[in-house]
């Protein structure tokens, strides 16, 4: 592990030290080197994984759909005025690999786009609920006093709120069901299970003596939560959150099947919703009620596994990183 | 009789890097009613060795030599005979024990466990009475038996964990550091203890340390290990104040004589930090770090020499016959 | 009443405490006194030793010392002026006042490179050519050359390194006193030599102060200056090292020396049980139950054994003498200095 360092005896003399100030460049050079190389520790790692890298190839199937959907499918093949001609609830064909809905729109052009609207209001949420998650744990962790407190009694507040009825009363009172409100509902209500999280592992890290180091050295609240606390936190805040797109999109897929989302945006959920309107389930059409339900799924479980390979790879028990 | 005898031991582990020879030809042997102290820093060995004793070193691990107890070798017995002799024959107190009780069970039940595991005949209630003896015996009064261990100072718990090494009779006991992290009275008492058991039970004690002026004073014979070798073994006064082997004589330095007016101001240290297994230097793993080096010495790996009666010391001045 | 420290410049102690005492309330309300009431004066470049078992209170007065807890009641002075716990002062006094903790490996954070745990200081405080000042540090340690440790992480080094980068750490902010707890009980025996040089070092050549708070006798005689033995809280027993460790006046702190081996003027007296906890301190001498002048009879051959158990003792004032806070006044080898009735 380490050589013996040359002279690491103590000659008199200690002012007569001339030092050269050229160690700055090289120590971020090395510091940027040191990086890469504990990046490529961390993809092999991960690589190593098949669930994890399971859930990748699945994830990457659908984002390059979601990203491809304007090409693919064409915006105007959603308008339901230009479609009014097809024959509704068409099982599928050769000119329609899905069948058709209830206006006469292709089910698989409807699915493409649903991809981009359930991984946007995933990744939307899930933001926010980092973000906040992130600020609110740490704080309750890093302050003793009653405002760490405070935050930790919101944040036991927020978590039992229970989430179809918070919903319904902010969608209210905000007026519109929008995509804006949703993401907003699924963020605030997705936070504390990360913002718990957060405050054990933040509790844990201040318990640790270079925190009374930094203490002692001089260093303000929040430089003790940015140097010390956060790059501890920040892995397992990753992992956690990949878990949370998981629940999120499922939230979402949720309210918009009760008819609590937003009824012009084509995800999943409102696909779901839409066919047991049109009486899918009771016709017969397969091809309209199946789809979006296997989707999500497939992309819960392709975030989870994702989320589930990252956690172990990351385990700070496991060493450095 | 030896109640525990090692003889030519080795110890390498298997890494990703490579193998690593922790332990690299040990001799040592205990009697009954001795107390030998085993001093030495990080990486030297000595952990390892203890593993070997009870057959508790890592899957990975190669061990060659013989790890005698009682006459029986520990590493090549039946895993039968084995676990009778875990704890039956020979006990270790581990380094840190005192933070492996467990939290959630009372000392008492804690104590009766390998009791009733080890003798077929005991029944909850003579087991209980043993408890209660075990506990007077090292200093405890008997209701710390309804206790649990957060309620035990950090003194108590290691008496409680003696104790527990005693739970069985067995005839070897092998304390590793077992007065770190304890306060110095706290020490002493503690020491004390255990030279009362080998005495009284007619014990061999083994004592693990760095500290080896708290060995001298407390162990009948000491040997120091350095780099997975003995380098010096011999009477504990005797090898303390008049050491041949250079580390050694560093080592009895390095805590001072209060009241001698040669430390006062100056603390006497050994540059340099004890070698890692896996990067042993060439020739004498001391050579680096020794004052006394000479050129043969970066080259000749020396085996222990006599060096007295009852002494031998493993260094390049350290001539046969010279006393 | 006289100024400690030969090296003192007579512009008076560096660093004063004064009646300090904490108390902490624990869950059931019962409130533990860590400190009962202690005076201590340190001068520049002076090195005192805080010498006692767990549970004495030595941690407690060092990181009050470093703003670290707060007091009950009590001053603690630096240069004459007393310390303010308003968020810049203490900033600032931090740049005084530094810390050297007992286990290097906890004490530096493992992302961090040896540079950016060295800078650390220099960083929060804004001082000036960071790189410059880093590269003086560690060789000021005894790294050398600093750039070949600069890049390194903390598990890469070993025991010995790491104590030296948290000592350049502190030595970055350019502080007059540090205060070091149990600096070298987690190393190994031959490194311990090394870093006790070094701090005999930085005191001849930056004019540091130094507390020392150890359990470790043999650690004061190599480098402290004066010594200071706490029980329970308070300090029972102080003087230059060389009075008090070899005459010591206390029945503890004869005790304490009987235990280390090597001692052979003084018998083995190893005290029964342990120190109780500070949230029942004992009523007179707190020493009293385990003491052993009281055991034997000497207590009660000199009259005082009823004192001993009943009449509690002042608190000793923070003068260079050799003072023993006892009740059986040993032959006097000092002047009897007035013993202050404390306000409890």
């Amino acid at each position: 592990m380490s050589t013996q360092p040359a002279g690491n005896d103590d000659d008199p003399g200690v002012d007569a030290v001339a030092v050269a100030t050229t160690p700055v460049p090289s120590q971020r050079a090395v510091a940027r080197a040191r990086r890469a190389a504990s990046l490529r520790r961390f993809v092999r790692a991960y690589a190593s994984r098949r669930a994890g890298m399971l859930g990748l190839a699945i994830l990457l199937v659908f984002t390059l759909l979601a990203l491809l959907a304007p090409v693919l499918f064409p915006a105007e093949m959603l308008d339901i005025i230009e479609t009014v001609d097809n024959d509704a609830l068409a099982p599928p064909s050769g000119e329609f690999w899905l069948g058709t809905d209830e206006n006469g729109r292709s089910v698989l052009a409807v699915l493409v786009w649903g991809a981009r609207a359930s991984l946007i209001v995933g990744l939307a949420a899930s933001l926010i609920s980092m973000l906040l998650g992130t600020l609110i744990g740490i704080g309750s962790g890093h302050f003793r006093g009653p405002f760490g407190s405070a935050l930790q009694r919101l944040t036991d507040w927020f978590l039992v709120i229970p989430f179809i009825p918070l919903v319904v009363v902010l969608a209210a009172v905000l007026g519109q069901r929008g995509l804006g409100t949703i993401v907003l509902v699924l963020g605030v209500t997705s936070w504390p299970g990360t913002a718990r999280l957060v405050r054990a592992q933040t509790l844990s890290v201040e318990g640790r003596p270079y925190l009374e180091r930094a203490k002692a050295l001089g260093g303000s609240d929040w430089q003790q939560m940015s140097r010390h606390v956060l790059p501890n936190v920040m892995p397992l805040v990753v992992a956690n959150t990949t878990l949370t797109v998981a629940i999120v999109i499922l939230s979402e897929t949720t309210l918009a099947f009760l008819g609590l989302g937003d009824p012009f945006l084509d995800s999943w959920g409102t696909m779901l919703d839409k066919a047991t309107d049109a009486g899918a389930a009771s016709t017969g059409a397969w091809w309209y009620l199946l789809p979006p339900g296997v989707c999500v799924i497939f992309v819960v479980l392709a975030f989870t596994l994702i989320g589930r390979a990252l956690e172990a790879v990351l385990d700070p028990r496991l060493g450095r990183d | 009789m030896a109640v525990l005898e090692l003889r030519d031991v080795h110890l390498t582990y298997r890494t990703a890097q490579g193998p690593v020879p922790a332990v690299r030809g040990v001799d040592l042997s205990v009697d009954g009613g001795e107390v030998l102290g085993l001093a030495g820093e990080s990486g030297c060995g000595k952990s390892s060795l203890v593993a070997c004793v009870l057959r508790l070193q890592p899957r990975s691990a190669t061990v060659t030599g013989q790890v005698l107890v009682g006459g029986e070798n520990v590493q090549t017995m039946s895993w039968r005979r084995l676990r009778a002799v875990r704890w039956g024959e020979a006990a270790v107190v581990f380094q840190g024990a005192l933070h492996s009780l467990n939290p959630i069970q009372r000392i008492g039940r804690q104590l009766v466990e390998p009791i009733l595991l080890h003798d077929s005949a005991a029944t909850p209630r003579t087991a209980a009475d043993k408890v209660a003896g075990l506990l007077a015996q090292v200093g405890l009064p008997e209701t710390h038996a309804d206790s649990y261990p957060h309620q035990l100072s950090g003194g108590q718990k290691q008496r409680v964990m003696i104790a527990l090494a005693l739970t069985c009779d067995p005839q070897v006991l092998i304390a590793d550091e077992p007065t770190t992290a304890l306060d110095v009275m706290v020490q002493a008492q503690v020491l004390e203890l255990l030279v009362g058991i080998a005495r009284q039970r007619d014990m061999g004690v083994v004592i693990i340390s760095h500290d080896l002026s708290v060995l001298a004073t407390t162990c009948h014979r000491v040997a120091v290990m350095y780099a997975g070798r003995v380098v010096e073994l011999g009477p504990a006064q005797e090898l303390f104040e008049h050491a041949r082997h250079p580390y050694v004589r560093a080592l009895a330095r390095a805590f001072p004589t209060i009241g001698e007016a040669r430390s006062r101001y100056a603390p006497a240290g050994l540059p340099g930090d004890p070698p890692f297994p896996d990067r042993l230097p060439g020739g004498c793993p001391f050579h680096p770090r020794c004052a006394d080096a000479v050129d043969e010495c970066s080259s000749v790996d020396v085996r222990l020499r006599p060096a007295g009666p009852g002494r031998v010391a493993a260094c390049v001045h350290v001539g046969a016959g010279v006393g | 009443m006289s100024l400690p420290g030969e090296n003192d410049t007579g512009s008076g102690p560096v660093l004063e405490v004064e009646d300090l005492s904490v108390t902490f309330r624990g869950r059931g309300g019962l409130a533990a006194r860590a400190l009962d009431g202690v005076n201590l004066a340190i001068g520049a470049a002076e090195i005192v030793a805080v010498v006692g078992e767990s549970g004495c209170g030595k941690t407690t007065l060092g990181r009050s010392i470093l703003g670290l807890v707060r007091p009950t009641s009590g001053t603690i002075r630096f240069r004459g002026e007393p310390l303010s716990y308003a968020a810049r002062a203490l900033k600032r006094y931090r740049r005084d006042v530094q810390l050297v903790l007992q286990d290097p490996t906890g004490a530096l954070n493992p992302r961090h490179s040896v540079y950016e745990a060295v800078a650390e200081g220099p960083r929060v405080h804004r001082l000036g050519d960071e790189p410059g000042r880093v590269a003086r540090s560690l060789a000021q340690a005894g790294l050398r050359p600093p750039e070949r440790f600069l890049l390194r992480y903390p598990h890469e080094l070993s025991g010995g390194q790491r104590q030296r980068v948290v000592i350049a750490g502190a030595l970055a902010v350019e502080p007059k006193v540090v205060v070091a707890d149990e600096p070298v009980s987690s190393l190994d025996a031959s490194v311990r030599g090394e870093i006790l040089a070094l701090l005999l070092r930085l005191r001849e050549q930056l004019g540091l102060s130094l507390l020392v708070v150890t359990h470790d006798l043999g650690l004061a005689w190599n480098i402290a200056d004066r010594i200071v033995v706490m029980y329970l809280g308070r300090v029972v027993e102080q003087g230059s090292t060389e009075q008090v460790l070899s005459h010591p006046q206390h029945p503890y702190t004869r005790a304490l020396l009987s235990v280390v081996p090597e001692i052979e003027h003084i018998p083995s007296v190893v005290l029964s049980g342990e120190a109780p906890d500070p949230s029942r301190i004992p009523t007179g001498c707190r020493f009293h139950p385990r003491c052993p002048a009281l055991a034997d009879g000497t207590a009660a051959a000199a009259g005082i054994a009823d004192d001993c158990r009943g009449r509690e003792l002042g608190v000793l004032p923070a003068t260079g003498d050799h003072l023993a806070a006892c009740h059986l006044r040993p032959p006097p080898l000092h002047p009897p200095a007035a013993l202050r009735e404390s306000a409890g």
